[in-house]
């Protein structure tokens, strides 16, 4: 039943197949049989258990409270969480036991979902690969040696199953088959693929099988990026569509909480549940949100497609440019207009969100100082000293040089050199959207990453600093725009490792964006990881 | 209370006297309270409002004032927390408030109107948008590491505050003074840290962080002390009119710096310094003249002044200095991005609130306005051509006001400029020497209107409308006239008998009658006295003085 979408392992609760207790039981089992990946910071074992029992009750009485009722989940540790630890994945708030819960994560509560535990991440979602946290990396469930098996849709009537050994088997994203992919661990000791972050114990966590969503966070990429490494549908809405209230921020002008789950219905359902102003961010967009309806199929001679040429940048694998170029012949042959569209300032996007995130971690950090919450340094001098001791023991490298550049870039006599200046760029980016928009573009399509899932040991060669910067290349633009991106995946690279292309579209236009993402999660039947019980 | 502990008496940073940490812990202040505040003992208060500087007028001083007013309001400027002065500590603290990650700020709309109000009353021109700004600095009192405040783009700029000046002594009528105003922004305050000496610790109450404030930016438009608590005075009038602040200067509710420099004329402005910590009206005009005074002494005496942040210390009367000059701040100022910009509607087309909308309508607002005090100082000198002087003093102390137009309105035949008299000579001489305040006394117009009255239909005379005040205050029942007629108070205006009582005064006082066409007209005086003697002040005094003036005439030409 775990591999199951949200939608189809409803009906099956609803139809009393089984309880949200035994689905509950069956997650919490698949997550400690898992645990070597790391997927959660904290398994929130008791509370899943108390809100699933809640959910059979509901189940028994026939008053269900919808969709994600008695449905597992799981949350980001970035996300404040009434009396469970909320730890950014850093030393600094690893004692930080909030006393409210996230406006997105009391919606997911409100609709029966259970909390299965908090997930891994970067620390303070700073980096692309999920492997800068106190708690250790977590590791991409793809070729990691568990044994899984892939299961396509089936839709036509033939059924074979093709048992695959080894990692480098090639997948013909067009049979339409049943296929079993048994993978032993191949990797050597101490590598493994990564899962793409900053999200990655979200992703990890619905890729595996573990829950059936989860709430990730996306400022530059972090949903969509681990969602394409780990083969899920990552969803990044429209900034002010979903609360930030409690989504501890990276930088308030981009973060929006993102939706990984493993189909585009899914994602819509995690929408509609989470969407909507909320008085308590002022940020959010008033009026009523008009739930998303994916029934109906779209008419793909209406749609108009352009293929953004800049994002065909360097470092980009061929098998990803040509999955590219095959998805967007489908479309074409489909009756899409499709059309090269230009987007000149997209290589300025990463330079510039850069100064804007570094300027903004640095004023959102320095309220970790040891006085209220979190972390004190065992320093008695004085408190400045006790400032500094603090902050140097709790925050990583990653985070203390950021804030350091941050503080640089707003300094008086740098302020318009910088943060102006990147201010600036990022509305000329946001003008490259605009302008494609008003040209009557419906969506974008565009890779979502340069590979596939990158090695560990080949991952941290790199700093975290030029790892988001080619790590987000794709991703990044849209939070300059706040306008709606999905990550979808498409097919396995050689490597046997998913491949994912990434959808954009107007502020506030996820109908279209979902409707287009979902016709092409049909046609290409991307295959269900099931992991051997 | 949230404790910073430091256990090593040896190391510690905080030595400062707790009672610099009760007023004007604002946020440009806050490092000062964890430095030794320097020596001062080598100075010696030299204080006094009248200077130096004045005889020797080539110096010339510049005043600009900042002031940070506490928004009148149940709620935070942007938390749901309360407000009240005097909570216990710690207890009005939203998760916001305590910065707890994860939290964001939501404005307050009715701290918006009571911006918008103040600005309006101050004919400033209300922004259209303005933006919120993070200012950072770090500070255990300030949760966040940064404070909202609207450094771009504030709510409002541009307004003129014209207010009446009186300096006792230097001149006999008031002028009025025009202070511009660059701006006026909404921001938070801080919390409060108390700095325990002893136990080498420091104590943090974020009761306070959040805090609405009103900052109020005046162009260096003041040249002296009392222009400066004059300006004071006259905002803490509009602002309690408004009821957009208590104005309670011993809670904090109100808090001025001043930026005070001195330059030869014709010479460039002076390197200015600031002085916070000032507590009463009567500190400002201290604190400034003091400041005035210590910098010409010290570029009088070839020195320089260095540009630095004192304390005014009440106590000793002096300004002292606060906080090292390398102590410096760069402020890092960012735009607040979790605050959309605030947007007012100021077309008029709106003419009432709409409750729906979240935008604050300005138009609405205007129309709102009460009379302000210099319209009702205008009211006053050109409705009842009462003196400026007089106006000034009944606006300054709204239950005169009160008895004012109490009076008048009772009976309009009433003598204004009498019936000022006695408000403001009469009345208040009596309960100063009472030692009574003037709104907890039980005093009535209507008996203040009868003793009018009585003086103006010269029924009775002055003295008497003292003996009369003193009843009325000391809480007798009986009416004025009552008390006149019981105590056989009338005055004497009859006229054989005011002769009668001069022709005697006349013969028992031949020496003094003497001297007096001797030449000695001094001593008129003392056979004015006599009459008011032999009368118990009964005398019609002007009928007396003329009588007496004819009666002697004519015995010096007979």
């Amino acid at each position: 039943m775990l591999p199951l979408s949200i939608r189809q392992i409803s009906r099956k609760l609803q139809d009393g197949a089984f309880l949200p207790s035994d689905l509950c039981a069956a997650c919490l089992h698949q997550a400690e049989k898992l645990k070597k990946l790391n997927i959660f910071v904290r398994l929130t074992r008791e509370v899943a258990e108390i809100q699933a029992r809640q959910a059979d009750v509901r189940y028994q009485n026939g008053n269900i409270r919808g969709i994600l009722d008695g449905i597992p989940v799981a949350v980001k540790d970035n996300y404040c969480t009434l009396n469970i630890e909320t730890t950014c994945s850093s030393r600094i708030l690893e004692t930080f036991r909030p006393q409210y819960n996230a406006t997105v994560v009391q919606k997911l509560q409100d609709a029966g979902a259970v909390l299965l535990g908090k997930c891994n991440m970067d620390e303070f979602a700073m980096g692309s690969g999920t492997v800068d946290s106190i708690h250790g990396p977590s590791k991409n469930i793809w070729q990691s040696g568990e044994k899984y098996t892939l299961i396509r849709n089936a839709k036509k009537s033939e059924e074979s199953t093709e048992h695959v050994q080894g990692y480098n088997s090639i997948h013909d994203i067009k049979m339409g088959c049943r296929k079993l992919h048994q993978l032993s661990s191949h990797n050597s000791e101490g590598d493994w693929f990564i899962a793409g972050g900053s999200s990655g114990g979200s992703a990890v966590a619905v890729a595996s099988g573990t829950v059936f969503a989860a709430l990730g966070s996306d400022t530059g990429g972090s949903t969509r990026n681990p969602a394409a490494y780990c083969g899920v549908v990552g969803l990044k809405p429209s900034y002010g569509l979903l609360s930030r209230h409690g989504l501890i921020p990276l930088v308030n002008s981009m973060d929006v909480p993102g939706i990984l789950t493993r189909t585009v219905d899914d994602a819509a359902t995690l929408l509609n549940v989470l969407a909507g102003h909320d008085p308590l961010d002022s940020t959010t967009v008033e009026g009523v949100f008009i739930p998303l309806d994916l029934s109906q199929d779209i008419d793909l001679t209406q749609v108009r497609i352009g293929i953004p040429k800049e994002y065909h940048c360097a470092g980009m694998s061929g098998e990803v440019v040509q999955m590219w170029s095959e998805v967007a012949d489908t479309l074409e042959q489909a009756g899409a207009q499709v059309i090269q569209v230009s987007m000149p300032y997209t290589p300025s996007s990463i330079a510039c969100y850069s100064v804007l995130n570094q300027c903004e971690v640095a004023s959102n950090m320095a309220r970790y100082d040891g006085i209220e919450f979190g972390l004190r340094a065992a320093e008695d001098r004085s408190t400045e000293q006790l400032y500094a001791a603090t902050r140097s023991q709790g925050f990583n490298e990653v985070v203390r040089g950021r804030i350091l550049a941050g503080n640089y870039f707003l300094l008086q006599r740098n302020y318009s050199q910088y943060f102006v200046q990147a201010l600036k760029v990022r509305r000329l980016i946001a003008q490259d959207f605009d302008k494609v928009w008003s040209s009557g573009i419906d969506v974008l399509l565009t890779p979502t990453t340069l590979t596939d899932a990158p090695r560990y040991s080949q991952f941290i060669l790199r700093d975290n600093r030029e790892q988001c910067a080619s790590q987000d290349y794709c991703t990044q633009p849209a939070n300059m725009a706040g306008c709606p991106a999905i990550t979808i995946p498409i097919k396995l690279s050689e490597q046997g490792l998913p491949l994912s292309l990434q959808l954009m579209a107007q502020n506030y236009r996820e109908g279209m964006l979902l409707a287009v993402a979902k016709w092409i999660e049909n046609v290409v039947d991307f295959p269900c990881l099931q992991p051997e019980a | 209370m949230i404790s910073v502990y430091s256990k090593r008496k040896s190391v510690c940073a905080f030595v400062l006297p707790v009672a610099f940490t009760r007023f004007g812990t604002r946020s440009e202040s806050r490092n000062f309270l964890s430095r030794r505040v320097k020596s001062v003992a080598n100075q010696t208060s030299t204080f006094t409002v009248e200077t130096l500087r004045n005889q020797q007028s080539h110096w010339k001083s510049v005043v600009g004032l900042e002031i940070h007013a506490q928004i009148t309001s149940a709620s935070k400027l942007f938390s749901g927390a309360g407000t009240e002065f005097g909570a216990p500590v710690n207890t009005n603290v939203s998760l916001f408030d305590a910065a707890i990650p994860g939290t964001l700020p939501v404005l307050n709309r009715r701290c918006v109107e009571a911006g918008v109000l103040t600005a309006l009353a101050l004919s400033c021109t209300v922004n259209p948008v303005s933006v919120f700004d993070r200012k950072h600095y770090f500070y255990s009192d300030l949760p966040a590491g940064y404070q909202i405040t609207q450094h771009r783009v504030p709510l409002a700029q541009g307004g003129i505050l014209e207010y009446p000046v009186f300096i006792p002594g230097a001149h006999n009528k008031t002028y009025s003074k025009k202070c511009f105003i660059k701006q006026l922004q909404l921001e938070q305050d801080s919390g409060k840290s108390l700095h325990d000496a002893e136990a080498c610790r420091s104590l943090v109450d974020l009761s306070r962080a959040g805090v609405p404030l009103m900052e109020l930016v005046f162009e260096p438009d003041l040249e002296n002390g009392e222009e400066a608590a004059a300006l004071v005075k006259e905002l803490i009038l509009i602002l309690q009119r408004l009821g957009t602040c208590s104005c309670k200067m011993e809670e904090g509710a109100l808090r001025v710096d001043a930026n005070v420099s001195v330059h030869r004329e014709g010479e460039p402005l002076g390197v200015r310094t600031e002085v916070k910590n000032i507590g009463s009206v009567r500190a400002v005009a201290h604190a400034v003249e003091y400041e005035i005074d210590r910098q010409v002494k010290i570029l009088e005496a070839g020195g320089v002044i260095v540009n630095e942040t004192r304390a005014w210390d009440a106590d000793s009367r002096q300004t002292v200095p606060m906080r090292d000059k390398e102590e410096k701040q760069d402020y890092r100022y960012m735009p607040e991005p979790n605050l959309p910009p605030l947007r007012v509607l100021l077309d008029d087309c709106h003419s009432v609130p709409d409750s729906d909308s979240h935008h604050v309508n300005v138009g609405y607002l205007k129309r709102t306005l009460p009379e302000l005090p210099r319209e009702t100082r205008e009211n006053l000198t050109n409705r009842y051509r009462i003196s400026q002087e007089s106006a000034v003093i009944l606006v300054n102390e709204n239950a005169l006001l009160k008895h004012f137009y109490g009076i008048m309105e009772e009976k309009r035949s009433r003598d204004p400029k009498l019936s000022t008299n006695i408000l403001i000579m009469e009345l208040l001489t009596i309960l100063n020497k009472n030692k009574l305040p003037l709104e907890s006394s039980q005093i009535s117009s209507k008996s203040l209107g009868a003793v009018v009255d009585l003086l103006q239909s010269k029924k009775i005379n002055l003295v008497t409308a003292r003996k009369l005040l003193q009843e009325i205050i000391s809480g007798n029942p009986e009416s004025p006239s009552e008390v006149m007629e019981k105590h056989g108070w009338t005055q004497i205006t009859d006229e054989s008998e005011i002769e009668r009582l001069c022709t005697a005064v006349i013969e028992q006082n031949p020496n003094l009658v003497k001297e007096f066409h001797a030449g000695k007209t001094k001593v008129f005086n003392s056979l004015v006295g006599k009459v008011a003697k032999i009368t118990e002040n009964r005398a019609n005094m002007a009928a007396v003085v003329q009588v007496l003036r004819e009666k002697l005439r004519k015995l010096q030409n007979a």
